[in-house]
């Protein structure tokens, strides 16, 4: 019973304000000050907002799509290599190595702004998805290379080995042999990437300035009436929902591996 | 083959290496470099305009020691204490409570999920709406606080609603630790007569500590670099919840690029401080881990 009641409790912290969010996006705009549990009746009609005429919030998906997906490939690519050097290759200053790229991973992500933006500002990259997609690996980098080298870690060391006595040389080991048995721990890590990139905010925010560029999460925080008090709250919740929904999806679908891609690293 | 080893590891290492290096060394260096400079026009010694950039050594630094940003430094300890200190103590709550569940466990799992998936933007909207004056929060508590305007009642809306995103995400780190302590270790507690109290404090914790170190660690690094949910949830330039990382934005979105790189410098130095003292003071066990890890390798 007392543990019902504090899962119950777990449960209600973790989900009433986002269900508040989704209750208040299907209030008609008339209700929206509305307290009842549920709307009553619902609507659709902050949906048809976020996604008519001007707010063009469907190019702000596509935008955070792009600069999600990109980000997330680029760095796998990188640091598919990089983790697996670090876990199964030995070699000289390998734990400076390894503290290296722990260490930018401190890196506050102002400090970083401020010199991109300029060195952006030259290279006439404002307003592009790369000026996006080039500074979130600053974040994403770090992040996969160290889930990453948790997972090719947990790998038998004899694969490389048998691999070799079979005649594959070292770039065929890793290709043909520990890429396919570690792919779960890639797609796990390529989820983690996606998510951070997907919820970034301050680069996109600095290095775009023009509408149809911003990706999502910035495009919801500008959603706004002319002042403070005629702010279209309904439509903002239900901007936030749409943005949301991809994310509690794949959580819902792939929990399990979240958490352990998650927890890999912080036990290990 | 010894050489060709080493060119293996070199082409496998060097393109994370040169891709940091682009994204966080060059703009540290940048920044280093920035905040000794200033922009625009200015008069030489000798009267003449001069335009572009022109060194003025510490300047900045000394100029730094404003009620602004003696304001945004406050801010981000103040932040980053409370909230690190809230999260960690619910954090292991919700751990024991998700560790005990018998029945529901995917539900509790899934919906713990939730609050680190909302992007933190979205987070800052939502508590936004429902910190309004008519919002739920006041009729919840019969109260018409205007937590969103200016003042501390603002710093305690911020503090819930990043609490609210991040104490789950120290829950599941330390559930993670939790679930590698063996039962025997509990069991022998229990033989010995020890009190549910004194096997958390004695047993649990001590046992849980290198995962709850680690959680604390990212949670610190992240609360010091605090942005989006003040910014989105109360606003640009407010000064109740201004922390440092929204001072450098400010700053540098107002091209004076100067003193936004000077403010960044003293955020990095701020928080290699605190990762510093932290790691000696706790984190004696992630030493032991990397030297452990060293010797296997």
């Amino acid at each position: 019973m007392k543990r019902a009641l504090g899962a119950g409790l777990v449960v209600v912290y973790c989900l009433a304000p986002f269900y508040w969010m989704v209750v208040s996006s299907l209030r008609r705009t008339g209700d929206i000050f509305s307290t009842t549990p549920w709307p009553s009746p619902p609507s659709l009609e902050n949906y048809t907002a976020v996604f008519s005429g001007h707010s063009d919030f469907g190019r702000a998906l596509l935008n955070s799509l792009i600069v999600s997906a990109g980000t997330t490939a680029l760095t796998l690519i990188l640091g598919i290599c990089c983790a697996y050097a670090l876990a199964r290759l030995t070699f000289r200053g390998k734990n400076l190595v390894l503290g290296l790229i722990m260490g930018t991973s401190m890196f506050p992500g102002a400090l970083l702004i401020v010199p991109l933006l300029k060195l952006f500002t030259e290279l006439g990259w404002i307003n592009t998805y790369h000026a996006m997609i080039v500074p979130s690996m600053s974040f994403a980098l770090p992040l996969a290379v160290w889930t990453l080298t948790a997972f090719f870690r947990q790998m038998p060391h004899e694969l490389e080995q048998a691999a070799t006595i079979d005649g594959c040389t070292r770039w065929g080991a890793f290709r043909r042999v520990i890429l396919p048995i570690a792919a779960p721990g890639v797609f796990t890590t390529a989820i983690l990437a996606f998510f951070a990139t997907w919820n970034e905010f301050m680069i996109a925010l600095t290095m775009i300035s023009k509408a149809d560029m911003q990706t999502a999460t910035v495009r919801v925080a500008q959603f706004g009436g002319a002042s403070d008090f005629d702010t279209p709250f309904g439509t903002q919740m239900a901007a936030g929902v749409v943005v949301t929904i991809p994310l509690v999806i794949l959580v819902l679908v792939f929990q399990k591996r979240i958490v352990a891609g998650l927890t890999s690293g912080a036990l290990k | 083959m010894r050489r060709g080893s080493r060119w293996f590891t070199a082409l496998m290492i060097s393109p994370t290496l040169l891709a940091l290096a682009l994204v966080v060394l060059y703009p540290l260096v940048a920044a280093a470099r920035e905040s000794m400079y200033v922009r625009g026009e200015g008069l030489d010694a000798d009267g003449f305009v001069v335009e572009g950039e022109r060194f003025v050594g510490l300047a900045h630094y000394a100029e730094l020691v404003g009620e602004r940003f003696l304001n945004a430094l406050a801010n981000t300890t103040v932040f980053t204490v409370v909230t690190v200190s809230l999260e960690t103590v619910l954090g292991v709550a919700m751990a024991l409570v998700m560790h005990n569940v018998l029945r529901g466990r995917g539900l509790v799992r899934a919906s713990i999920l939730i609050p680190w998936a909302v992007p933190t933007a979205i987070s800052g909207l939502m508590w936004r709406w429902v910190f309004q004056a008519d919002g739920v929060a006041n009729a919840v508590i019969g109260e018409k606080i205007l937590w969103t305007t200016e003042g501390v009642q603002a710093k305690l809306a911020v503090v819930i609603a990043d609490t609210w995103k991040t104490a789950p995400f120290v829950g599941l780190l330390v559930l993670a630790g939790l679930q590698i302590i063996p039962t025997m270790v509990y069991e022998a507690a229990k033989v010995d007569g020890a009190s549910a109290w004194q096997t958390f404090w004695r047993i649990t914790l001590p046992l849980v500590r290198p995962a709850l170190v680690v959680a604390v660690l990212f949670r610190i690094l992240d609360a010091l670099a605090m942005f989006d949910l003040p910014f989105v949830m109360i606003g640009r330039g407010k000064l109740s919840v201004e922390t440092l990382s929204a001072l450098v934005w400010d700053e540098a979105t107002q091209l004076r690029y100067g003193s936004a790189a000077a403010y960044g410098i003293v955020l990095i130095s701020y928080v290699a401080v605190v990762v510093f003292v932290f790691v000696r003071l706790l984190g004696a066990d992630l030493l032991a881990d990397a030297r452990s890890r060293k010797r296997t390798a």
